[in-house]
């Protein structure tokens, strides 16, 4: 019997049999057929041991970066990337990764069915990434087994619950209408930009889209070129201020500095190339399934889609909101090395999806300079933010990579500090506090709403 | 015949777009017709038959061939139509 039960803990400890375990669960709730359940349950393992392989290779390449930044500044560089820690980390926590995925989907239905938080956060990769996150803060506060995800979903099903409805005024304001809602965890910072361009774009702000404005930067959505150009000039950058003799000596074994540099930098992309092809194999059957369940249990609530859906309409203050929010990524490197410590270097990939976002919602409250002054700012907050979140993150905080958009580092450190000073009780009485005030809020809401029709 | 929706990081956009051509063939009746999706770099012209990818991002797409641009994303009615037109084109339907 008890070997029995040591098998049954081995399966359940391996993190690719896990959510291959969800996306069977997925398929059979759809009545999937039988090549359906497993053509889709067996693509979900490979996938998630693709997204492991993919980590490896991303590691490699970081590491020698690391060593060349702390060898020619002597303080440490972080380039922020969601896929490459994600990827690290889940090489240790993908087991509680994957199941506080699971629980924290259902405490987002649940959440949607009984409060008046009403979105369904279809952002697959997202949610995977803040459950992983999630997963890291709650261990390094000292949670283990049950506990940890429990208390872990019930943090990501508030989190997927709070970000789309706190920008819904401003994708009201956006679309026109109240039907998407917008799931994306650089909440924060766009909620921050709407409130910017709402405080200066004066009476009737000049859209973004009255100017004529050179189109042609579309190569940059392309991930993979993105990544492979910045990590090259930034590496190369780099190399140049190590010299080569460090280089030669000590990373590349005699290969001449740059090409070693650019090597790594493509090496880098391609990393994240296979984290990205793992992902969507595993996403690729369980969101369907969150979807299909979500609309039966909750048929009014608003899907939260990915940031892009914005793009269209505003197709300027995209351009206009990435590079402003690049520049405001440099602004705050420079801040930063003059203050010391930790330097974050501006990602392309955060700086142009957050970027652009910011750019969209901004001018739709504040014209054009709602949107450059208001996706700058989110520029500096995902700046800042990873350098407080990196001391809440354990050993991974060492990691040359770290959580990029907004919501992850408010998330984080809102649950780390909580950590720091009562330990995981805090945690505790912290989410059930929010949770708490967000029932609340529903209660009240309800009873108004109730009132009014009857004085109606 | 195999329908491939395409963006940017082939994660979130391209993902929703697939489930909703999914919806859309299932309300017209419509079985042997494949839909994945993919990110812009990885997609090949002989990925598919046609393609389906936002306005944002029609330029870079340009070269995969028979490609259907989406001025919404989120216009589940605009969707309807081209899914529509595609298969009486190809005698799906």
């Amino acid at each position: 019997m008890n070997k029995v039960l040591s098998v049954l803990v081995d399966i359940l400890r391996e993190p690719s049999i896990l959510v291959a375990l969800m996306a069977l669960i997925g398929l059979l709730a759809q009545k999937k057929n039988l090549p359906d359940i497993i053509k889709g349950t067996t693509k979900t393992f490979v996938g998630f041991l693709v997204i492991a392989a993919g980590a490896g290779i991303l590691q490699n390449a970081l590491a020698p970066f690391g060593d060349m930044f702390q060898h020619a500044f002597h303080v440490k560089g972080v380039v922020p990337n969601n896929e490459a820690i994600v990827a690290i980390a889940l090489t240790k926590y993908g087991t509680n990764t994957a199941l506080i995925m699971f629980f924290g989907m259902i405490a987002n239905i649940l959440i949607a069915r009984f409060t008046r938080f009403k979105y369904i956060f279809l952002t697959g990769h997202h949610t995977l990434y803040m459950a992983c996150m999630i997963a890291v803060i709650m261990t390094v506060a000292g949670f283990t087994s049950a506990p940890l995800i429990i208390i872990g979903a019930i943090a990501l099903g508030i989190i997927m619950s709070l970000s789309p409805a706190m920008l819904q005024p401003f994708m009201r304001k956006l679309t026109g209408n109240d039907n998407v809602a917008l799931g994306h965890f650089g909440g924060v910072g766009y909620a921050l930009s709407g409130l910017v361009g709402k405080a200066i774009g004066g009476k009737n702000p000049k859209s973004t889209e009255d100017i004529n404005f050179p189109k042609g930067l579309g190569f940059l959505r392309d991930s993979t070129v993105s990544i492979a150009l910045t990590m090259a000039v930034i590496y190369v950058i780099v190399a140049l201020f190590a010299g080569p003799s460090y280089i030669h000596q000590h990373l590349s074994n005699g290969q001449n500095y740059i090409v070693f540099s650019l090597i790594q930098a493509g090496t880098f992309a391609a990393g994240v190339f296979i984290i990205l092809s793992g992902v969507r194999l595993v996403l690729a059957e369980i969101v369907p399934a969150f979807k299909g369940i979500s609309t039966k249990i909750v048929p009014n609530a608003k899907p939260a889609l990915d940031c892009p859906i914005v793009y269209p309409f505003a197709p300027n203050a995209v351009l206009i909101g990435f590079f402003s929010s690049f520049v405001g990524g440099i602004v705050s490197m420079l801040i930063m090395t003059l203050t010391g410590g930790v330097i974050i270097l501006p990602g392309v990939v955060p700086h142009f999806f957050t970027g652009a976002t910011a750019g969209v919602i901004g001018n739709a409250t504040g014209g054009v300079r709602g949107s450059v002054l208001g996706s700058f700012v989110n520029g500096i907050l995902i700046s800042f933010l990873p350098v407080f979140l990196m001391p809440v993150l354990g050993d991974l905080g060492f990691a040359n990579s770290t959580f990029s958009d907004a919501d992850f580092g408010v998330a984080g450190i809102f649950l780390g500090s909580l950590a720091n000073h009562g330990g995981k009780g805090a945690i505790i009485v912290g989410i059930l506090v929010v949770l708490a005030i967000m029932v609340l809020f529903s209660i009240r809401k309800r009873a108004k709403d109730m009132n009014s029709n009857i004085g109606a | 015949m195999k329908i491939l929706a395409v963006c940017g990081s082939g994660l979130g956009t391209s993902f929703m777009v697939e489930m909703n051509i999914k919806q859309i063939l299932d309300e017209l009746g419509v079985t042997d017709v494949e839909v994945e999706h993919s990110d812009l770099s990885s997609a090949t012209p002989g990925d598919a038959d046609v393609f389906f990818l936002a306005k944002d991002i029609a330029e870079g797409g340009a070269g995969l061939g028979e490609v259907v641009i989406l001025e919404s994303i989120i216009d589940m009615d605009e969707l309807r139509t081209k899914v529509t037109e595609v298969l009486r084109q190809k005698n799906v339907i």
